[in-house]
């Protein structure tokens, strides 16, 4: 199937007797934003570290365009085509942004292994740079330290280094957190172009935001996925109301 | 090659390993509830060898030396862990080593002002001269008797973390720091009885080796490097793997001074022999480490998960 | 003036002065100065090595003795086969510096080769206790095999020999260290400033988010980790030319220590901190070694003070933080 860009197949991660994930199955395919929802501890964070590479899965493969992933490392899968955001913002904080934005463009070009010519002479991988950080609209701040720009300008900042990797999709943990309404509403428009560019597989807390840009949702509870549907198929469900609302499932 | 040789040596490298174990157990129980890294952990165990060779000396008497060196080590530790440790537990791993190291700059120094640039002399208390006979062979008394100490204080700082509030405490500060100071335990406290703790067993092995060895400004940290490569092999912040990877070190290294000389002494002529044997001998402990980095990074116990 | 431009300025003061104080002494006739600056350099040399890992990196390497003395050992065994005209493994000795410093760096390189690998599959507390289990290593081998001196040490009877220069005479000598230090900076800066560099330093501050850009942190620190012992095992050969001596006592873990001192005085990473550094630690024996014989005490105090409250070093204290740009 040309139009799948991701999938999980049977993924299972225990932790002791704690089913972290339980045989997950899903597709993100090709001009989708694909939503995972879930209460507080449904598994999202682990499963996220399972694509991503920083756990090795019990069971279960990672599939990029059909090329097995489930072997390789975190560095490997990103190259390959996997661009992540953090959950918490996770930069190279004594970086100013630009430098953050040249790092990950120095490794989508090729290797990091030069010694000699200085990078920030670099005009190609500046000028790049500075086109990420001017869609994501951060370009007034590119030389601003990763650790001084406010908690927004950082979430912005993690897009944006997504992007330079030129990715065959996003895995986009709650890039929404702390935004604040305008925040939030600047960035589902975005989400909605970027969608275009490469699908997104999103993990997000705001449930309007989710609601508005998902093309398709699954909503994971104990490390299941109990549903996967549009939007409103998702909230029509019940057993997703039993989870979210309290409502009693019909036996 | 006799099989009462073998039996000697054996018996040698579970009494070193004991003593390892002595130096261990504190290293590590440090580390596992403070997440510090202390290289002035051997100043410890100068500190006890010292103060008990000079009251040994003084007195005449062994067994008030061992208190002293014991008690001296313990108050040394709880002095340190206040004006300076107490600072390091939230930097990183850089300036703990330097601070520790600066450390045992002053320490030694200071060893060295007080009690002079020369060794001191420790002899074994009277009641342990001589040897037993074993059957098989006559052993040292001394060496056996350090073998059952080493056995009894671990058997003691086992029955103490897994039977007492404070092993309760220090079990919890493992696990979960938060945790401990959000049940009402006084933190502070904790880490200054811990640290003192690690410092007794030090000052305790200090002082016991010293018997056996001249006690002399520079003793403890051979013994702490030691110390870490049973704590790699035994796996960081685990007593049962101190206890395992001390025995470990004790026995090969032991062993591997004995017998190498000896295997390559087939193949060489002596004095050559004894030279490779001995230069591969000196490496064996640190290529059992290299195994165990391959094959299990964590150590053979590992503490947390 | 800002911070980058007052840290030029100093720097440009530390070389000038390590150039111009022995030539003062050179004129005025005391040779014993010249050789301090020599071993000034030279240990500049080893603590820019340790800083590639240490600064670049964060790799806290407690164990950077063994590359100093496998340097050493390289140019003590090569000096001792010349000497003797003897073969050793079927190559004869030499007593030129430039095919000693090839080698010392080669074997160096392999030696923290095989450390690395190990070590880097560990972190934090674990990679500083292994370093230093690994270096001791070293210092116990060398102290248990009698064939090159064991605990005695290995004389060099004549100073290796380099073209041009009659390395007998202190101010070549110094001259020479001088020289390679020079270069070592220029490597140091050059490292720094490359996309090398670059991916180096961000492993430090964050390795997870280093690594979902898709750069791999173990290749890149442990080729960071060979190049930081290579160039300390070449420090270490032309310590043994300086001091024409060379011993277990080299491989001695407080030699890694103080190592790592040198770094912390100067400034952690930064270009000129080993310079610095090792001006201050030498000063600092020569003028309090002078007062008291128990001036490690003293180092221990001002050590402890520097790490409690002045963390950037000298020149952090006086050029204020790093900037990255």
């Amino acid at each position: 199937m040309a139009d799948t860009i991701l999938e999980l197949k049977g993924l299972r991660k225990n932790f002791g007797a704690l089913k972290a994930t339980d045989d997950v199955s899903l597709t993100l395919k090709r001009g989708e934003i694909h939503a995972l929802i879930g209460p507080n501890g449904a598994g999202k964070t682990t499963l996220m570290a399972l694509v991503s590479g920083k756990l090795p899965p019990d069971a279960g493969q990672v599939l990029l365009e059909g090329r097995e992933l489930t072997a390789l490392s975190v560095a490997r899968r990103a190259q390959a085509g996997l661009g992540r955001s953090f959950q918490v913002s996770s930069l190279v904080s004594e970086y100013s942004a630009l430098r953050n934005v040249m790092l990950a463009l120095q490794s989508r070009q090729g290797h990091s292994y030069r010694f000699l010519r200085p990078v920030m002479m670099d005009q190609a991988l500046r000028e790049g740079a500075r086109e990420m950080l001017a869609r994501v609209g951060l370009g007034a701040r590119a030389s601003v330290e990763a650790a001084v720009l406010s908690h927004g300008e950082r979430r912005l900042l993690e897009i944006a280094v997504a992007l330079a990797l030129q990715p065959r999709c996003f895995l986009l943990d709650e890039p929404m957190a702390g935004l604040g309404s305008e925040g939030t509403k600047a960035l589902v428009t975005f989400l909605q172009e970027l969608k275009s560019e490469a699908p997104i597989l999103l993990i997000e807390h705001d449930m309007d935001a989710v609601f508005r840009l998902a093309d398709r949702i699954s909503v994971l509870v104990y490390g299941r996925i109990i549903a996967t549907g549009t939007a409103p198929e998702i909230r029509a469900n019940p057993q997703v109301r039993a989870v979210y609302l309290g409502e009693e499932t019909p036996a | 090659m006799s099989l009462a040789l073998v039996l000697e040596q054996l018996l040698n490298g579970v009494q070193f390993g004991l003593m390892l174990f002595l130096m261990s157990a504190g290293l590590t129980l440090v580390f596992g509830v403070m997440g510090l890294i202390n290289l002035a952990h051997g100043s410890l165990y100068m500190i006890g060898a010292f103060l008990c060779a000079a009251l040994a000396a003084a007195t005449g008497n062994f067994w008030l030396g061992l208190m002293a060196g014991i008690a001296g080590a313990a108050a040394a530790g709880a002095l340190i862990e206040i004006l300076v440790i107490r600072r390091l537990y939230a930097r990183d791993h850089l300036d703990q080593v330097l601070a520790t190291f600066a450390l045992i700059l002053i320490l030694s120094e200071g060893v060295r002002m007080i009690f002079g640039p020369f060794p001191l002399y420790l002899n074994v208390p009277d009641m342990l001269r001589g040897s037993v006979d074993l059957g098989i062979t006559r052993y040292s008394l001394y060496r056996l008797a350090l073998i059952g100490f080493g056995v009894a204080v671990a058997l003691g700082l086992w029955l103490l973390i897994a039977k007492t509030r404070l092993g309760i405490q220090i079990r919890a500060g493992e696990s979960d720091r938060e945790m401990i100071a959000a049940l009402g335990v006084n933190i502070r406290w904790l880490y200054t009885v811990v640290f003192a703790l690690g410092a007794a067993l030090a000052g305790m092995a200090g002082a016991l080796v010293g018997a056996i060895q001249s006690v002399q400004v520079g003793m403890g940290e051979p013994v702490l490097i030691l110390a870490f490569v049973v704590i790699v092999i035994g796996g960081i912040g685990s007593i049962k793997g101190a206890m395992v990877g001390a025995l470990l070190v004790g026995v090969i290294d032991t062993m591997g001074r004995f017998l190498l000389p000896r295997i390559a002494g087939l193949f060489l002529d002596t004095s050559q022999a004894m030279g490779v044997g001995a230069a591969l001998a000196s490496m064996l402990i640190y290529l059992l480490m290299a195994l165990v980095l391959i094959f299990r990074p964590q150590g053979l116990f590992p503490a947390h998960g | 003036m800002d911070n980058q431009r007052k840290e030029w300025l100093l720097n440009a003061g530390v070389i000038i002065a390590l150039f111009a104080v022995p030539l003062w002494a050179l004129a005025v006739g005391e040779p014993f100065i010249i050789t301090l600056a020599t071993r000034i350099a030279i240990l500049a040399i080893a603590a820019v090595g340790l800083n590639i890992a240490l600064g670049l990196g964060g790799m806290v390497s407690f164990g950077h003795a063994l590359y100093l003395g496998v340097g050493g050992y390289v140019a003590g065994i090569a000096a001792h086969h010349a000497f003797a005209g003897t073969t050793v493994m079927g190559l004869p000795g030499t007593n030129q510096m430039l095919p000693i410093w090839v080698i010392a760096m080669l074997l160096s390189g392999l030696v923290a080769g095989v450390v690395g690998a190990l070590s880097l599959r560990t972190s934090g507390i674990f990679f500083i206790m292994i370093t230093l289990a690994f270096a001791q290593m070293g210092f116990f081998f060398t102290l248990s095999w009698p064939a090159y001196g064991g605990e005695d040490g290995l004389p060099i009877f004549v100073r290796n020999q380099f073209p041009g220069l009659n390395t007998a005479r202190p101010w070549d000598m110094f001259l020479l260290a001088y020289g390679v230090l020079v270069a070592a900076l220029l490597v140091f800066a050059m490292l720094r400033a490359a996309r090398f560099g670059a991916a180096l330093m961000a492993i430090r501050q964050n390795p997870d988010r280093t690594a979902a850009v898709g750069i791999s942190p173990f290749g890149i620190k442990l080729v960071a980790f060979v190049l930081s012992g290579m160039i300390t095992g070449l420090a270490g050969a032309m310590m043994a030319d300086l001091t024409r001596f060379v011993s277990p006592a080299m491989m001695a873990w407080t030699m890694s220590g103080e190592l790592i001192v040198i770094i912390i005085l100067g400034g952690v990473g930064r270009l000129f901190g080993p310079v610095v550094g090792a001006a201050l630690l030498v000063g600092f024996e020569v003028f309090f070694g002078g007062l008291t014989e128990h001036w490690k005490l003293w180092l221990g105090l001002v050590l402890l003070a520097v790490v409690l409250f002045a963390r950037g070093g000298l020149i952090g204290l006086i050029a204020g933080r790093e900037r990255h740009g």
